[in-house]
Protein backbone atom coordinates (compact mmCIF):
# COMPACT_ATOMS: atom_id res chain seq x y z
CA UNK A 1 0.00 0.00 0.00
CA UNK A 2 1.35 3.40 -0.93
CA UNK A 3 1.49 5.88 1.83
CA UNK A 4 0.74 9.41 0.79
CA UNK A 5 3.01 11.41 2.95
CA UNK A 6 1.39 14.85 2.86
CA UNK A 7 -0.68 15.95 5.75
CA UNK A 8 -3.81 17.41 4.28
CA UNK A 9 -4.60 20.00 6.88
CA UNK A 10 -6.24 17.68 9.38
CA UNK A 11 -6.04 20.50 11.91
CA UNK A 12 -9.09 22.21 10.42
CA UNK A 13 -11.28 19.41 11.71
CA UNK A 14 -12.83 20.49 15.00
CA UNK A 15 -10.93 18.33 17.42
CA UNK A 16 -9.99 19.62 20.86
CA UNK A 17 -6.31 19.70 21.66
CA UNK A 18 -5.60 16.64 23.79
CA UNK A 19 -5.01 17.09 27.47
CA UNK A 20 -7.06 20.25 27.82
CA UNK A 21 -9.90 19.04 29.97
CA UNK A 22 -11.77 22.33 29.92
CA UNK A 23 -12.31 22.12 26.18
CA UNK A 24 -14.12 18.81 26.37
CA UNK A 25 -17.81 18.89 27.19
CA UNK A 26 -18.02 15.11 27.30
CA UNK A 27 -15.36 13.13 29.10
CA UNK A 28 -15.01 9.41 29.70
CA UNK A 29 -12.51 8.73 32.47
CA UNK A 30 -11.00 5.25 32.74
CA UNK A 31 -14.25 3.52 31.85
CA UNK A 32 -14.27 -0.24 32.29
CA UNK A 33 -17.23 -2.54 31.99
CA UNK A 34 -17.49 -6.14 33.10
CA UNK A 35 -20.59 -8.25 32.98
CA UNK A 36 -21.49 -10.82 35.54
CA UNK A 37 -20.12 -10.94 39.09
CA UNK A 38 -18.27 -7.80 40.09
CA UNK A 39 -14.91 -9.45 40.40
CA UNK A 40 -11.79 -7.96 38.86
CA UNK A 41 -11.13 -11.26 37.11
CA UNK A 42 -14.38 -11.27 35.08
CA UNK A 43 -13.74 -10.69 31.36
CA UNK A 44 -13.97 -7.05 30.37
CA UNK A 45 -16.38 -5.81 27.74
CA UNK A 46 -14.65 -2.47 27.78
CA UNK A 47 -11.29 -1.76 29.32
CA UNK A 48 -9.96 1.57 30.46
CA UNK A 49 -11.64 3.77 27.87
CA UNK A 50 -10.50 7.36 28.03
CA UNK A 51 -12.13 9.82 25.68
CA UNK A 52 -12.76 13.50 25.40
CA UNK A 53 -15.23 15.03 22.99
CA UNK A 54 -15.75 18.68 22.10
CA UNK A 55 -19.27 20.01 21.93
CA UNK A 56 -19.51 20.06 18.13
CA UNK A 57 -17.71 16.99 16.81
CA UNK A 58 -18.94 14.28 14.50
CA UNK A 59 -17.30 11.13 15.80
CA UNK A 60 -17.73 7.72 14.27
CA UNK A 61 -17.07 4.73 16.48
CA UNK A 62 -16.08 1.88 14.22
CA UNK A 63 -15.61 -1.71 15.17
CA UNK A 64 -16.62 -5.27 14.46
CA UNK A 65 -19.66 -6.68 16.24
CA UNK A 66 -18.84 -7.69 19.76
CA UNK A 67 -16.20 -5.01 20.27
CA UNK A 68 -18.31 -3.26 22.89
CA UNK A 69 -19.41 -0.25 20.84
CA UNK A 70 -23.04 -0.67 21.80
CA UNK A 71 -22.02 -1.05 25.43
CA UNK A 72 -20.10 2.20 25.06
CA UNK A 73 -23.28 3.89 23.82
CA UNK A 74 -25.37 2.42 26.64
CA UNK A 75 -22.80 3.70 29.13
CA UNK A 76 -22.73 7.24 27.76
CA UNK A 77 -26.54 7.30 27.62
CA UNK A 78 -26.66 6.19 31.26
CA UNK A 79 -28.60 3.00 30.52
CA UNK A 80 -25.90 0.90 32.17
CA UNK A 81 -23.28 1.74 34.76
CA UNK A 82 -19.54 1.30 34.30
CA UNK A 83 -17.71 -1.13 36.57
CA UNK A 84 -15.03 1.49 36.93
CA UNK A 85 -14.52 5.07 35.89
CA UNK A 86 -16.98 7.86 35.30
CA UNK A 87 -18.59 9.93 32.59
CA UNK A 88 -18.64 13.69 32.90
CA UNK A 89 -20.88 15.86 30.75
CA UNK A 90 -20.82 19.64 31.01
CA UNK A 91 -18.91 19.36 34.26
CA UNK A 92 -21.36 17.03 36.01
CA UNK A 93 -21.14 13.29 36.41
CA UNK A 94 -23.65 11.51 34.16
CA UNK A 95 -24.95 8.24 35.55
CA UNK A 96 -28.66 8.09 34.59
CA UNK A 97 -30.44 8.78 31.31
CA UNK A 98 -31.62 12.36 30.88
CA UNK A 99 -31.99 15.02 28.21
CA UNK A 100 -28.26 15.81 28.16
CA UNK A 101 -27.66 12.72 26.05
CA UNK A 102 -30.02 12.09 23.15
CA UNK A 103 -30.17 8.68 21.53
CA UNK A 104 -31.19 7.62 18.03
CA UNK A 105 -31.67 3.87 17.98
CA UNK A 106 -31.10 1.33 15.25
CA UNK A 107 -34.86 0.93 14.91
CA UNK A 108 -36.51 4.31 15.09
CA UNK A 109 -38.29 3.48 18.35
CA UNK A 110 -40.99 6.11 17.83
CA UNK A 111 -44.09 6.03 20.02
CA UNK A 112 -46.61 4.29 17.75
CA UNK A 113 -49.66 5.95 19.36
CA UNK A 114 -48.40 9.46 18.64
CA UNK A 115 -48.33 11.29 15.32
CA UNK A 116 -44.93 12.30 13.97
CA UNK A 117 -45.40 15.85 15.27
CA UNK A 118 -46.40 14.61 18.76
CA UNK A 119 -43.40 12.30 18.78
CA UNK A 120 -41.11 15.25 18.09
CA UNK A 121 -42.90 17.27 20.77
CA UNK A 122 -42.48 14.54 23.38
CA UNK A 123 -39.24 15.83 24.93
CA UNK A 124 -40.57 19.39 24.94
CA UNK A 125 -43.74 18.25 26.69
CA UNK A 126 -41.68 16.45 29.30
CA UNK A 127 -39.74 19.69 29.80
CA UNK A 128 -43.03 21.47 30.50
CA UNK A 129 -42.99 23.73 27.45
CA UNK A 130 -46.37 25.36 26.66
CA UNK A 131 -48.37 23.77 23.88
CA UNK A 132 -48.19 26.54 21.27
CA UNK A 133 -44.44 26.93 21.63
CA UNK A 134 -43.88 23.21 21.45
CA UNK A 135 -45.99 22.95 18.26
CA UNK A 136 -43.93 25.68 16.63
CA UNK A 137 -40.62 24.15 17.67
CA UNK A 138 -41.55 20.64 16.57
CA UNK A 139 -42.58 22.00 13.18
CA UNK A 140 -39.19 23.70 12.82
CA UNK A 141 -37.34 20.46 13.57
CA UNK A 142 -39.55 18.53 11.18
CA UNK A 143 -38.68 21.05 8.48
CA UNK A 144 -34.99 20.61 9.31
CA UNK A 145 -35.18 16.87 8.69
CA UNK A 146 -37.44 17.35 5.64
CA UNK A 147 -40.51 15.76 7.17
CA UNK A 148 -42.83 18.74 7.58
CA UNK A 149 -45.41 17.27 5.22
CA UNK A 150 -45.66 14.06 7.29
CA UNK A 151 -46.30 15.82 10.61
CA UNK A 152 -49.77 14.39 11.10
CA UNK A 153 -48.90 10.86 9.96
CA UNK A 154 -48.38 7.96 12.35
CA UNK A 155 -45.14 5.95 12.58
CA UNK A 156 -46.65 2.81 11.07
CA UNK A 157 -47.49 4.82 7.95
CA UNK A 158 -43.85 5.87 7.39
CA UNK A 159 -41.02 4.22 5.48
CA UNK A 160 -37.86 3.20 7.33
CA UNK A 161 -35.95 6.31 6.28
CA UNK A 162 -38.80 8.63 7.28
CA UNK A 163 -39.01 6.94 10.67
CA UNK A 164 -35.32 7.63 11.28
CA UNK A 165 -35.75 11.25 10.20
CA UNK A 166 -38.58 11.60 12.71
CA UNK A 167 -36.46 9.96 15.40
CA UNK A 168 -33.61 12.37 14.68
CA UNK A 169 -36.00 15.35 14.84
CA UNK A 170 -37.38 14.07 18.14
CA UNK A 171 -33.89 13.78 19.62
CA UNK A 172 -32.81 17.21 18.32
CA UNK A 173 -35.94 18.85 19.76
CA UNK A 174 -34.98 17.78 23.28
CA UNK A 175 -31.77 19.83 22.80
CA UNK A 176 -29.17 17.36 24.13
CA UNK A 177 -25.47 18.16 24.61
CA UNK A 178 -24.55 15.07 22.63
CA UNK A 179 -26.49 12.78 20.30
CA UNK A 180 -25.64 9.10 20.22
CA UNK A 181 -26.60 7.21 17.10
CA UNK A 182 -26.57 3.43 17.26
CA UNK A 183 -26.14 2.15 13.70
CA UNK A 184 -29.26 4.14 12.78
CA UNK A 185 -29.12 3.36 9.06
CA UNK A 186 -28.08 -0.29 9.15
CA UNK A 187 -31.66 -1.53 8.77
CA UNK A 188 -32.34 0.67 5.73
CA UNK A 189 -31.98 -0.26 2.08
CA UNK A 190 -28.79 0.90 0.35
CA UNK A 191 -30.30 3.86 -1.50
CA UNK A 192 -32.13 5.22 1.53
CA UNK A 193 -29.01 4.70 3.63
CA UNK A 194 -26.96 6.82 1.28
CA UNK A 195 -29.44 9.68 1.27
CA UNK A 196 -29.73 9.49 5.06
CA UNK A 197 -25.94 9.66 5.39
CA UNK A 198 -25.85 12.84 3.34
CA UNK A 199 -28.76 14.15 5.33
CA UNK A 200 -27.30 13.52 8.77
CA UNK A 201 -24.11 15.30 7.69
CA UNK A 202 -26.18 18.34 6.74
CA UNK A 203 -28.06 18.23 10.02
CA UNK A 204 -24.77 18.14 11.88
CA UNK A 205 -23.48 21.17 9.96
CA UNK A 206 -26.69 23.12 10.57
CA UNK A 207 -27.11 22.33 14.24
CA UNK A 208 -23.50 22.03 15.38
CA UNK A 209 -24.46 19.24 17.77
CA UNK A 210 -21.91 16.74 18.98
CA UNK A 211 -22.78 13.44 17.32
CA UNK A 212 -21.31 10.10 18.31
CA UNK A 213 -22.20 7.71 15.54
CA UNK A 214 -21.73 3.99 15.99
CA UNK A 215 -21.25 1.83 12.92
CA UNK A 216 -19.62 -1.33 11.71
CA UNK A 217 -19.56 0.01 8.15
CA UNK A 218 -16.11 1.35 7.20
CA UNK A 219 -17.51 3.40 4.29
CA UNK A 220 -20.08 5.01 6.51
CA UNK A 221 -17.46 5.94 9.09
CA UNK A 222 -15.23 7.50 6.42
CA UNK A 223 -18.12 9.38 4.81
CA UNK A 224 -19.52 10.80 8.02
CA UNK A 225 -16.89 10.84 10.74
CA UNK A 226 -14.76 13.94 11.15
CA UNK A 227 -13.05 11.95 13.84
CA UNK A 228 -12.93 8.18 13.82
CA UNK A 229 -12.45 5.86 16.76
CA UNK A 230 -11.60 2.26 16.05
CA UNK A 231 -12.40 -0.33 18.70
CA UNK A 232 -10.90 -3.78 19.04
CA UNK A 233 -12.74 -6.53 20.90
CA UNK A 234 -12.02 -8.65 23.97
CA UNK A 235 -11.54 -6.54 25.82
CA UNK A 236 -13.14 -3.62 24.00
CA UNK A 237 -10.65 -0.79 23.73
CA UNK A 238 -9.86 2.20 21.54
CA UNK A 239 -6.94 1.36 19.24
CA UNK A 240 -7.18 4.26 16.81
CA UNK A 241 -8.40 7.81 17.32
CA UNK A 242 -7.76 10.13 14.43
CA UNK A 243 -9.12 13.08 12.51
CA UNK A 244 -10.53 11.86 9.21
CA UNK A 245 -8.27 13.40 6.56
CA UNK A 246 -10.96 12.97 3.91
CA UNK A 247 -12.93 15.75 5.53
CA UNK A 248 -10.00 18.16 5.62
CA UNK A 249 -10.70 21.63 4.28
CA UNK A 250 -14.41 21.01 4.47
CA UNK A 251 -14.62 19.01 1.25
CA UNK A 252 -16.94 16.07 1.05
CA UNK A 253 -15.23 12.69 0.68
CA UNK A 254 -15.60 10.96 -2.66
CA UNK A 255 -16.06 7.22 -2.51
CA UNK A 256 -14.31 6.89 -5.86
CA UNK A 257 -11.18 8.78 -4.82
CA UNK A 258 -7.90 7.00 -4.30
CA UNK A 259 -7.56 8.48 -0.83
CA UNK A 260 -10.88 6.95 0.14
CA UNK A 261 -9.85 3.53 -1.16
CA UNK A 262 -6.52 3.68 0.67
CA UNK A 263 -7.99 4.72 3.99
CA UNK A 264 -10.68 2.11 3.62
CA UNK A 265 -8.12 -0.59 2.93
CA UNK A 266 -6.04 0.53 5.89
CA UNK A 267 -9.02 0.58 8.25
CA UNK A 268 -10.19 -2.86 7.15
CA UNK A 269 -6.67 -4.09 7.88
CA UNK A 270 -6.69 -2.49 11.30
CA UNK A 271 -10.05 -4.08 12.07
CA UNK A 272 -8.66 -7.47 11.05
CA UNK A 273 -5.69 -6.91 13.41
CA UNK A 274 -8.13 -7.18 16.26
CA UNK A 275 -9.78 -10.37 15.06
CA UNK A 276 -9.21 -13.33 17.41
CA UNK A 277 -7.41 -15.29 14.67
CA UNK A 278 -4.42 -13.30 13.50
CA UNK A 279 -4.49 -15.33 10.27
CA UNK A 280 -6.61 -12.67 8.64
CA UNK A 281 -3.51 -10.58 8.23
CA UNK A 282 -1.37 -13.21 6.56
CA UNK A 283 1.34 -11.84 4.37
CA UNK A 284 1.40 -8.53 6.19
CA UNK A 285 3.66 -7.33 8.88
CA UNK A 286 2.47 -8.00 12.37
CA UNK A 287 2.78 -4.42 13.55
CA UNK A 288 0.22 -1.81 12.67
CA UNK A 289 0.93 -0.23 9.36
CA UNK A 290 1.22 3.48 9.09
CA UNK A 291 -1.98 5.29 8.31
CA UNK A 292 -2.15 6.68 4.79
CA UNK A 293 -2.69 10.36 4.00
CA UNK A 294 -2.48 11.92 7.41
CA UNK A 295 0.19 9.63 8.72
CA UNK A 296 0.47 8.68 12.36
CA UNK A 297 1.02 12.28 13.35
CA UNK A 298 -2.67 13.10 13.02
CA UNK A 299 -3.62 10.39 15.46
CA UNK A 300 -4.57 11.38 18.91
CA UNK A 301 -3.27 9.74 21.98
CA UNK A 302 -6.22 8.30 23.92
CA UNK A 303 -7.24 10.80 26.54
CA UNK A 304 -5.72 10.23 29.95
CA UNK A 305 -6.64 12.70 32.63
CA UNK B 1 -39.69 6.27 0.84
CA UNK B 2 -42.26 3.63 0.16
CA UNK B 3 -43.24 3.14 -3.43
CA UNK B 4 -46.98 3.74 -3.76
CA UNK B 5 -48.83 0.78 -5.23
CA UNK B 6 -50.63 1.62 -8.44
CA UNK B 7 -54.32 2.48 -8.30
CA UNK B 8 -55.24 -0.66 -10.18
CA UNK B 9 -53.28 -2.82 -7.75
CA UNK B 10 -54.97 -1.11 -4.84
CA UNK B 11 -58.40 -1.70 -6.29
CA UNK B 12 -57.51 -5.30 -6.95
CA UNK B 13 -56.29 -5.74 -3.37
CA UNK B 14 -59.42 -4.12 -1.96
CA UNK B 15 -61.66 -6.35 -4.03
CA UNK B 16 -59.88 -9.53 -2.98
CA UNK B 17 -59.94 -8.36 0.63
CA UNK B 18 -63.66 -7.71 0.41
CA UNK B 19 -64.18 -11.11 -1.18
CA UNK B 20 -62.15 -12.87 1.48
CA UNK B 21 -64.34 -11.26 4.14
CA UNK B 22 -67.70 -11.56 2.39
CA UNK B 23 -67.51 -15.20 1.42
CA UNK B 24 -67.09 -16.68 4.92
CA UNK B 25 -69.79 -14.28 6.16
CA UNK B 26 -72.16 -15.62 3.49
CA UNK B 27 -71.38 -19.20 4.52
CA UNK B 28 -72.06 -18.33 8.18
CA UNK B 29 -75.37 -16.70 7.26
CA UNK B 30 -76.30 -19.79 5.25
CA UNK B 31 -75.56 -22.20 8.11
CA UNK B 32 -77.54 -20.06 10.57
CA UNK B 33 -80.49 -20.00 8.17
CA UNK B 34 -80.25 -23.79 7.76
CA UNK B 35 -80.44 -24.34 11.53
CA UNK B 36 -83.39 -21.93 11.77
CA UNK B 37 -85.09 -23.89 8.99
CA UNK B 38 -84.49 -27.19 10.82
CA UNK B 39 -85.88 -25.61 13.99
CA UNK B 40 -88.99 -24.48 12.13
CA UNK B 41 -89.40 -27.91 10.48
CA UNK B 42 -89.11 -29.74 13.80
CA UNK B 43 -91.90 -27.59 15.21
CA UNK B 44 -93.98 -27.90 12.06
CA UNK B 45 -93.82 -31.71 12.03
CA UNK B 46 -93.71 -32.22 15.79
CA UNK B 47 -90.30 -33.98 15.84
CA UNK B 48 -89.52 -32.71 19.32
CA UNK B 49 -91.86 -31.90 22.19
CA UNK B 50 -92.49 -28.13 22.38
CA UNK B 51 -91.41 -28.30 26.03
CA UNK B 52 -87.87 -29.12 24.89
CA UNK B 53 -87.94 -27.02 21.76
CA UNK B 54 -90.82 -24.61 21.27
CA UNK B 55 -91.30 -23.61 17.62
CA UNK B 56 -89.74 -20.33 16.48
CA UNK B 57 -93.14 -18.66 16.29
CA UNK B 58 -93.78 -19.36 20.00
CA UNK B 59 -90.37 -18.03 21.00
CA UNK B 60 -90.97 -14.92 18.93
CA UNK B 61 -94.40 -14.51 20.51
CA UNK B 62 -92.90 -14.87 24.00
CA UNK B 63 -90.29 -12.28 23.12
CA UNK B 64 -92.90 -9.90 21.75
CA UNK B 65 -94.96 -10.42 24.90
CA UNK B 66 -92.15 -9.67 27.38
CA UNK B 67 -90.98 -6.82 25.20
CA UNK B 68 -94.45 -5.29 25.34
CA UNK B 69 -95.67 -6.18 28.81
CA UNK B 70 -92.43 -6.89 30.58
CA UNK B 71 -91.70 -9.92 32.74
CA UNK B 72 -92.91 -10.09 36.35
CA UNK B 73 -93.53 -6.44 37.12
CA UNK B 74 -90.49 -5.12 35.22
CA UNK B 75 -90.15 -4.19 31.60
CA UNK B 76 -87.70 -6.08 29.41
CA UNK B 77 -85.58 -2.94 29.14
CA UNK B 78 -85.40 -2.84 32.96
CA UNK B 79 -84.18 -6.46 33.07
CA UNK B 80 -81.57 -5.88 30.38
CA UNK B 81 -80.62 -2.57 31.98
CA UNK B 82 -80.20 -4.15 35.43
CA UNK B 83 -77.86 -6.80 34.03
CA UNK B 84 -75.82 -4.39 31.95
CA UNK B 85 -75.60 -1.93 34.85
CA UNK B 86 -74.10 -4.64 37.09
CA UNK B 87 -71.60 -5.61 34.40
CA UNK B 88 -70.70 -2.01 33.66
CA UNK B 89 -70.05 -1.09 37.30
CA UNK B 90 -68.08 -4.30 37.90
CA UNK B 91 -65.94 -3.83 34.78
CA UNK B 92 -65.33 -0.15 35.54
CA UNK B 93 -64.18 -1.06 39.07
CA UNK B 94 -61.99 -3.86 37.73
CA UNK B 95 -60.46 -1.57 35.09
CA UNK B 96 -59.49 1.20 37.52
CA UNK B 97 -57.96 -1.27 39.97
CA UNK B 98 -56.58 -4.19 37.95
CA UNK B 99 -54.95 -2.13 35.19
CA UNK B 100 -52.84 0.24 37.34
CA UNK B 101 -51.99 -2.53 39.80
CA UNK B 102 -51.15 -4.95 37.00
CA UNK B 103 -48.92 -2.41 35.24
CA UNK B 104 -47.06 -1.65 38.47
CA UNK B 105 -46.69 -5.38 39.17
CA UNK B 106 -45.36 -5.91 35.65
CA UNK B 107 -42.67 -3.29 36.20
CA UNK B 108 -41.73 -4.34 39.72
CA UNK B 109 -41.08 -7.99 40.48
CA UNK B 110 -41.29 -7.50 44.25
CA UNK B 111 -44.77 -6.05 43.97
CA UNK B 112 -45.63 -8.88 41.60
CA UNK B 113 -44.40 -11.39 44.15
CA UNK B 114 -46.77 -9.85 46.71
CA UNK B 115 -49.94 -9.98 44.60
CA UNK B 116 -49.37 -12.95 42.32
CA UNK B 117 -50.23 -15.75 44.79
CA UNK B 118 -53.67 -14.31 45.52
CA UNK B 119 -54.64 -13.73 41.91
CA UNK B 120 -53.31 -17.14 40.90
CA UNK B 121 -55.23 -18.76 43.76
CA UNK B 122 -58.67 -17.31 43.18
CA UNK B 123 -58.51 -17.12 39.38
CA UNK B 124 -59.29 -20.79 38.64
CA UNK B 125 -62.02 -20.97 41.34
CA UNK B 126 -65.56 -21.27 39.99
CA UNK B 127 -67.33 -18.03 40.96
CA UNK B 128 -70.28 -19.89 42.45
CA UNK B 129 -67.94 -21.54 44.96
CA UNK B 130 -67.34 -18.28 46.78
CA UNK B 131 -70.54 -16.46 45.85
CA UNK B 132 -72.33 -17.55 49.02
CA UNK B 133 -69.49 -16.02 51.04
CA UNK B 134 -69.90 -12.78 49.13
CA UNK B 135 -73.61 -12.79 49.92
CA UNK B 136 -72.74 -13.20 53.60
CA UNK B 137 -70.33 -10.30 53.38
CA UNK B 138 -72.16 -7.90 51.09
CA UNK B 139 -75.80 -8.88 51.49
CA UNK B 140 -78.32 -10.12 48.99
CA UNK B 141 -78.76 -6.85 47.12
CA UNK B 142 -76.76 -5.67 44.11
CA UNK B 143 -73.48 -5.25 46.01
CA UNK B 144 -72.65 -8.95 46.25
CA UNK B 145 -73.46 -9.46 42.56
CA UNK B 146 -71.26 -6.55 41.53
CA UNK B 147 -68.41 -7.81 43.72
CA UNK B 148 -68.72 -11.27 42.17
CA UNK B 149 -68.62 -9.82 38.66
CA UNK B 150 -65.77 -7.52 39.69
CA UNK B 151 -63.71 -10.48 40.92
CA UNK B 152 -64.37 -12.47 37.77
CA UNK B 153 -63.35 -9.52 35.59
CA UNK B 154 -60.36 -8.52 37.72
CA UNK B 155 -58.03 -11.43 36.99
CA UNK B 156 -58.11 -11.35 33.16
CA UNK B 157 -57.48 -7.59 33.25
CA UNK B 158 -54.76 -7.93 35.86
CA UNK B 159 -53.00 -10.67 33.94
CA UNK B 160 -53.22 -8.73 30.66
CA UNK B 161 -51.82 -5.62 32.36
CA UNK B 162 -48.94 -7.51 34.01
CA UNK B 163 -48.06 -9.27 30.79
CA UNK B 164 -48.24 -6.16 28.62
CA UNK B 165 -46.18 -3.98 30.93
CA UNK B 166 -43.47 -6.63 31.05
CA UNK B 167 -43.45 -6.65 27.25
CA UNK B 168 -42.80 -2.90 26.83
CA UNK B 169 -39.51 -2.79 24.91
CA UNK B 170 -36.61 -1.66 27.14
CA UNK B 171 -35.44 0.51 24.27
CA UNK B 172 -38.72 2.44 24.25
CA UNK B 173 -38.44 3.16 27.96
CA UNK B 174 -34.76 4.06 27.66
CA UNK B 175 -35.54 6.37 24.74
CA UNK B 176 -38.29 8.08 26.73
CA UNK B 177 -35.97 8.57 29.69
CA UNK B 178 -33.41 10.18 27.39
CA UNK B 179 -36.18 12.55 26.30
CA UNK B 180 -36.77 13.55 29.91
CA UNK B 181 -39.63 11.24 30.96
CA UNK B 182 -39.34 10.17 34.60
CA UNK B 183 -41.47 8.78 37.42
CA UNK B 184 -45.24 8.94 36.95
CA UNK B 185 -44.86 10.65 33.58
CA UNK B 186 -43.01 7.62 32.27
CA UNK B 187 -46.00 5.52 33.33
CA UNK B 188 -48.69 7.91 32.08
CA UNK B 189 -47.14 8.87 28.75
CA UNK B 190 -45.14 5.79 27.75
CA UNK B 191 -45.93 2.60 29.65
CA UNK B 192 -49.72 2.94 29.83
CA UNK B 193 -50.16 3.72 26.11
CA UNK B 194 -47.76 0.88 25.29
CA UNK B 195 -49.95 -1.51 27.29
CA UNK B 196 -53.23 -0.23 25.89
CA UNK B 197 -53.68 -2.73 23.01
CA UNK B 198 -53.10 -5.73 25.28
CA UNK B 199 -55.16 -4.24 28.09
CA UNK B 200 -58.09 -3.68 25.72
CA UNK B 201 -57.84 -7.31 24.61
CA UNK B 202 -57.84 -8.23 28.30
CA UNK B 203 -60.92 -6.05 28.72
CA UNK B 204 -62.64 -8.06 26.00
CA UNK B 205 -61.85 -11.28 27.85
CA UNK B 206 -62.95 -9.74 31.13
CA UNK B 207 -66.30 -8.63 29.72
CA UNK B 208 -66.82 -12.14 28.33
CA UNK B 209 -66.05 -13.82 31.67
CA UNK B 210 -68.18 -11.33 33.57
CA UNK B 211 -71.07 -11.81 31.22
CA UNK B 212 -70.98 -15.57 31.67
CA UNK B 213 -70.85 -15.17 35.45
CA UNK B 214 -73.92 -12.95 35.29
CA UNK B 215 -76.50 -15.74 35.35
CA UNK B 216 -74.83 -17.23 38.43
CA UNK B 217 -74.84 -13.81 40.07
CA UNK B 218 -78.53 -13.33 39.36
CA UNK B 219 -79.49 -16.76 40.69
CA UNK B 220 -79.52 -15.76 44.32
CA UNK B 221 -82.19 -13.42 45.63
CA UNK B 222 -82.50 -11.33 42.51
CA UNK B 223 -85.74 -9.87 41.15
CA UNK B 224 -84.36 -8.45 37.95
CA UNK B 225 -81.85 -9.10 35.22
CA UNK B 226 -81.70 -11.23 32.11
CA UNK B 227 -80.16 -14.17 33.99
CA UNK B 228 -82.83 -14.04 36.65
CA UNK B 229 -85.55 -13.86 33.99
CA UNK B 230 -84.33 -17.06 32.33
CA UNK B 231 -83.93 -18.89 35.64
CA UNK B 232 -87.33 -17.75 36.86
CA UNK B 233 -88.99 -18.85 33.61
CA UNK B 234 -87.45 -22.30 34.03
CA UNK B 235 -89.31 -22.71 37.32
CA UNK B 236 -92.56 -22.51 35.36
CA UNK B 237 -91.26 -24.58 32.45
CA UNK B 238 -91.75 -21.59 30.16
CA UNK B 239 -89.26 -22.81 27.57
CA UNK B 240 -90.42 -20.18 25.09
CA UNK B 241 -89.24 -17.43 27.47
CA UNK B 242 -86.03 -19.34 28.25
CA UNK B 243 -85.20 -19.54 24.55
CA UNK B 244 -86.13 -15.91 23.97
CA UNK B 245 -83.98 -14.85 26.93
CA UNK B 246 -80.99 -16.94 25.84
CA UNK B 247 -81.13 -15.67 22.28
CA UNK B 248 -81.40 -12.09 23.56
CA UNK B 249 -78.38 -12.60 25.85
CA UNK B 250 -76.41 -14.03 22.93
CA UNK B 251 -77.25 -11.14 20.65
CA UNK B 252 -76.36 -8.54 23.30
CA UNK B 253 -73.03 -10.35 23.92
CA UNK B 254 -72.21 -10.24 20.22
CA UNK B 255 -73.01 -6.52 20.08
CA UNK B 256 -70.83 -5.78 23.12
CA UNK B 257 -67.95 -7.86 21.79
CA UNK B 258 -67.97 -6.37 18.33
CA UNK B 259 -68.09 -2.83 19.70
CA UNK B 260 -65.09 -3.67 21.89
CA UNK B 261 -63.30 -5.07 18.87
CA UNK B 262 -64.05 -1.88 16.99
CA UNK B 263 -62.74 0.16 19.92
CA UNK B 264 -59.50 -1.87 19.97
CA UNK B 265 -58.98 -1.32 16.28
CA UNK B 266 -59.64 2.42 16.60
CA UNK B 267 -57.47 2.81 19.69
CA UNK B 268 -54.40 0.98 18.40
CA UNK B 269 -54.28 0.95 14.62
CA UNK B 270 -50.53 0.21 14.70
CA UNK B 271 -51.04 -3.11 16.49
CA UNK B 272 -53.12 -4.57 13.70
CA UNK B 273 -51.46 -7.74 12.45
Amino acid sequence: MTVTAQRTGAASVPVPPPGEAAAGRIRLEHISLRYGPASPTAPSVLQDIGLELAGDEFICVLGPSGCGKSSLLNLIAGYIQPSEGRIVIDGAQHSAPDTKVGVVFQHANLFPWLSVARNVEFGLKMAGMPKAERRRKAQAYLELVGLASAASMYPHQLSGGMKQRAAIARTLAADPSIILMDEPFSALDALTRESMQTHVGEIWRKTGKCILFITHDVDEALLLGRRILLLHPSPGRIVEDFANPLHAEGKAPLRSSREFAELREWLIGRIADGAPSGAARQGRTGRAEAMPLGGPSSRQEPYRP
Amino acid sequence: MAIAPSAANKREARRSRAESRLLPAAVSAGSVLAVLLLWWLSGRFGWVSPLFLPPPADVWAAFADIAQHGYKDSSLAAHVGASLRRILIAIALAAVTAVPLGILCGRNRWLRAVFDPFVEFYRPLPPLAYYSLLVLWFGIADESKIVLLFLSGFSPLFIAAVHSSRQVPAERINGARSLGARGWRLYAYVILPSCLPDVLTGLRTAVGVTYSTLVAAEMVAAISGMGWMVLDASKYLRSDIIYAGIILMGIIAIIIDSSLRLLIRKASPWARG
